[in-house]
């Protein structure tokens, strides 16, 4: 049987208040928020979370291949996977590979790895906005999703079997973006919605067809796309009986574009009991639609973070702020240099420490080095230490500061003296934090963050960030 | 292990400094010259007679011809250092030791900063390429965490802490209005000082170190030759340093409340003098107060109080310029002002004008000691270089 040996969703920290966009621009309406992805996070580093949440809820299950998608991606030519691939520690011999700039990538990467063979992790995220006061920017969501495909085993047993798939595509302009625009644009929606409507209709009967199975069968169904009215209008279309469509998530997290119908699957599985039929309908280009029923092998599954447990923590973000991330304000900045962009090279030496979090231990005394050394700083052993994981670790803020006259894209920079649960200590940036509520003592956890860019180049390395549960942090 | 100092094996016979301040007509090159000519005049010398020279700059130049070339030195042997913020100091302690070593018969010092020219506010750190993992946080954000630890540790509640951190910075503020060569001349009050902007943690404006352009300098020769040059020379007493391997930073045990590469520096310098209660054998000290934090830390890591109680002699006057041990009698960093590579200079300098009886009339201070300190310190807490100095004016 092949299908999700596991899934995870990852929804950033802050939260768009769409009533606060409308008072500001002096516009009708504004009812939800959207996620809003900080200042240090781009399409990689949600998608590494992600990852590491759906690769922590299945340890048995390293992927032989890595396939990430967006339609925002950090880098083009240079493959964001590799980003991912490091950032995750996977082997060498793993493959990583971009399915790049459509909203429909991750469906399809999706489905690909559903037909392939080994165990492959789609990684989708994605980056949505436009230009200030446009529907996009209020619609739009910032958000990850990994699914890990593999066929099952006994210590690796698939939690939600692919019982049926279909797709239509359609050649027709919608949506659209050449590349270099900071902005979609779209054509007059009328026009979309008369196309999604029918095609994602259409889709999801085959692919019902395709698994021998009716509507009546199915017990939760999303629909997923930009097109806002002809996501809602399909819903209507499909005629499910009340408490089969899902939340489509717009009222909260908002359209996260290529991840969207990864995310859906996500909350879909995480909600869902054992025997279970859900399915995906996403409208892009065409439909995609994908019907797995949730196995026995659900109960036994505890997802490291589930969707709705991010989606109720998130913080308000201010309008300002929100514009001033997305480069659309330009506040004055600190008047500090900017950092220089960071060495290839030596980025290249240091991959464990910096995209890992990898330190080290001396063997004699255990000191633990972060990052790692080769001359132990406790007896002075040389060269004799072993490879310590702290990227997974939580740890205890000793002591903090905050700092309003440092460089940072978004200042006051919050610093903390971390020491690691089972040792280690480092200092390092804390972030989604409100910085006049850190206090000693505060539990943390690590997440992987862009620093800055300088040259193009995007620093990445890691963060803390309070540890937090449903009821707040 | 040992560390044998040159006790009395060397005298400074001349010294110079530039008024510490935003020079904006004046270029590196000038203030090189204009500490270097004062200098050259105390000794009642000229550049020729100079057998070495040294340079201190922490970021102003590269290597010996920063200073070669604005004094036109020819064929000599000129060697720039840098060691963080205690570079001044690392000038006097190569030319002392060149002369020490028998090499030369007289070496200069130098140290020169022009900090100005960058159009930030603050120090800047000369990027070296790297991996992008270090962090990039200011001196004043990591020297903040001393505070709150600090209240922690000896139960001090941290609005009163505040208050004794304000005193320092009006104490040296104090003693920099008595300074005609400070960068700031102005008396500040507590209020003024408590109601600055912060910057990092509870530091504010006012908690922080003058950041300005300067030159200092000395020259040295062996003790016996001293008095060919001047009838009141400074004997060094001791010279000592001390580097930390940086694992403050990574070590759970460091709890910012001490620097420890500050107190091995003093006792070695204290050993080597012959030193064993600072607080009533010393005249003066020069410290290295960036942060008034790092004046509090330092007070109990030189010995001038038993840990946990600087706290209660700052506010008790101890270190007043008519205390039982005046601490800054220039101004300190707070008002003197930081130009980096000059600061380790400027603290002699100030050893140099008060054991010769020569500072402004209104901070001299009258001691029965002959002896003074001075303490320059490079890094973070955690990460630091640390120098400590001991002058005289007596042999023996």
């Amino acid at each position: 049987m092949r299908g999700i040996v596991s899934i995870a969703g990852y929804v950033p920290h802050h939260r768009l208040d769409r009533a606060e966009v409308a008072a500001f621009h002096r516009t009708d309406g504004g009812r939800g928020t959207r996620a809003v992805a900080g200042h240090d996070e781009d399409t990689t580093t949600m998608g590494v979370e992600s990852a590491r949440l759906a690769l922590r809820s299945a340890p048995g299950a390293p992927p032989s291949t890595l396939w990430f998608a967006t339609a925002t991606p950090a880098y083009l030519d240079k493959t964001n996977a590799a980003t991912v691939h490091a950032a995750l520690g996977l082997p060498a011999a793993t493959g990583a590979y971009d399915f790049g700039g459509a909203l429909r990538s991750a469906t399809g990467a999706l489905g690909a790895a559903l037909d392939g063979s080994g165990t492959v992790a789609v990684v989708a995220a994605d980056v949505r906005d436009g230009l200030p006061s446009s529907a996009d920017e209020r619609a739009g969501g910032d958000a990850a999703a990994t699914v890990v495909v593999a066929d099952g085993s006994d210590d690796r047993p698939v939690l939600a079997e692919l019982v049926g798939r279909a797709s239509v595509t359609d050649e027709f302009v919608d949506r659209w973006r050449t590349p270099g625009d900071r902005r979609s644009r779209t054509w007059e929606e009328r026009f979309g919605e008369t196309r999604y409507v029918p095609l994602g209709a259409q889709a999801f009967a085959a692919a019902l067809a395709s698994a021998g199975r009716d509507a009546g069968d199915v017990n939760r169904v999303a629909v997923t796309g930009m097109h806002a009215r002809a996501v809602r209008a399909l819903g209507r279309r499909l005629a499910l009986p009340a408490g089969v469509l899902a939340d489509d998530l717009s009222a909260t997290v908002g359209q996260a574009g290529a991840a969207q119908p990864l995310l859906e699957m996500a909350a879909l599985v995480e909600a869902a009991a054992p025997g279970d039929v859900v399915a995906v309908v996403h409208l892009a280009d065409g439909a995609d639609a994908l019907v797995f029923r949730v196995t026995e092998a659900r109960a036994g599954w505890h997802p490291a973070r589930p969707v709705a447990d991010q989606v109720a923590v998130g913080a308000p973000l201010p309008y300002a702020t929100f514009l001033a991330w997305r480069g659309m304000l330009t506040p004055e900045p600190p008047r500090r240099p900017e950092p220089a962009r960071v060495s290839a090279s030596a980025a290249w030496r240091s991959e464990a420490w910096k995209f890992r979090f990898v330190g080290s231990e001396d063997r004699t005394s255990g000191a633990i080095h972060l990052p790692p050394a080769r001359v132990s700083m406790d007896g002075g052993a040389v060269d004799d230490m072993v490879p310590v994981e702290r990227a997974d670790t939580v740890a205890t803020v000793a002591t903090y500061t905050v700092d309003r006259l440092a460089y940072s894209p978004s200042p006051p920079i919050v610093f903390a003296v971390l020491d690691f649960d089972g040792g280690g200590r480092f200092p390092v940036e804390l972030t989604d934090v409100d910085a006049d509520r850190v206090q000693i003592g505060d539990r943390v956890e690590m997440t992987f963050r862009r620093l800055f860019t300088a040259d193009g180049i995007h620093d990445y390395f890691w963060k803390a960030t309070p540890v937090r549960t449903r009821s707040g942090s | 292990m040992a560390s044998h100092g040159i006790t009395d094996k060397v005298a400074i016979v001349g010294m110079g400094c530039t008024r510490f301040a935003e020079h904006w007509d004046k270029g590196l090159d000038d203030l090189i010259v204009d500490a270097a000519t004062e200098t050259f005049a105390s000794a009642g010398i000229t550049k020729d007679d100079v057998d070495a020279y040294w340079l201190g700059t922490a970021q102003s130049g590269m290597s010996g011809i920063t200073l070669a070339r604005p004094l036109q030195l020819q064929g000599k042997p000129v060697t720039r250092v840098e060691n963080y913020c205690t570079t001044g100091s690392e000038a006097l302690r190569a030319a002392a030791y060149a002369v020490a070593s028998g090499a030369y018969d007289v070496a200069m010092a130098v140290g020169a900063e022009k900090v100005k020219d960058s159009g930030y506010q603050g120090l800047n750190a000369v990027p070296v390429p790297n991996d992008g993992t270090a962090r990039t946080l200011t001196a004043a954000a990591m020297f903040s965490m001393v505070a709150p630890a600090y209240a922690a540790k000896y139960g001090v509640d941290e609005d009163e802490l505040a208050q004794v951190l304000a005193r320092i910075s009006w104490k040296n503020h104090q003693n920099g209005a008595k300074n005609p060569r400070a960068q700031f001349t102005k008396p500040v009050s507590i209020e003024t000082i408590c109601a600055s902007p912060r910057v990092a943690g509870r530091l504010g404006v006012f908690d922080c170190a003058g950041v300005a352009d300067g030159a200092a300098a000395a020259i040295v020769v062996r003790a016996e030759d001293a008095e060919r040059y001047t009838d009141r020379p400074l004997f060094i007493k001791a010279l000592s340093f001390a580097a930390g391997s940086g694992s403050g930073l990574i070590d759970p045990g460091y709890d910012y409340t001490h620097f420890p590469e500050c107190a091995t520096a003093a006792a070695d310098a204290y050993a080597q003098a012959g030193i064993t209660d600072p607080l009533h054998q010393l005249a003066m000290a020069e410290v290295h107060d960036c942060f008034t934090p790092t004046e509090l830390v330092l007070m109990e890591d030189l010995g001038f109080a038993e840990r946990g109680t600087a706290y209660k002699e700052v506010a008790a006057g101890t270190f007043d310029l008519d205390g039982t041990l005046p601490v800054n009698p220039d101004g300190g960093l707070k008002s003197f002002g930081h130009p980096v590579g000059a600061s380790g200079l400027r603290m002699v300098f100030e050893a140099w004008l008060q054991l010769r009886g020569e500072a402004t009339p209104e901070r001299q201070i009258t001691s029965t000691s002959s002896l003074a300190l001075t303490h320059n310190l490079g890094g973070y807490p955690g990460e630091m270089v640390s120098f400590v100095s001991i002058v005289g004016t007596e042999v023996g």
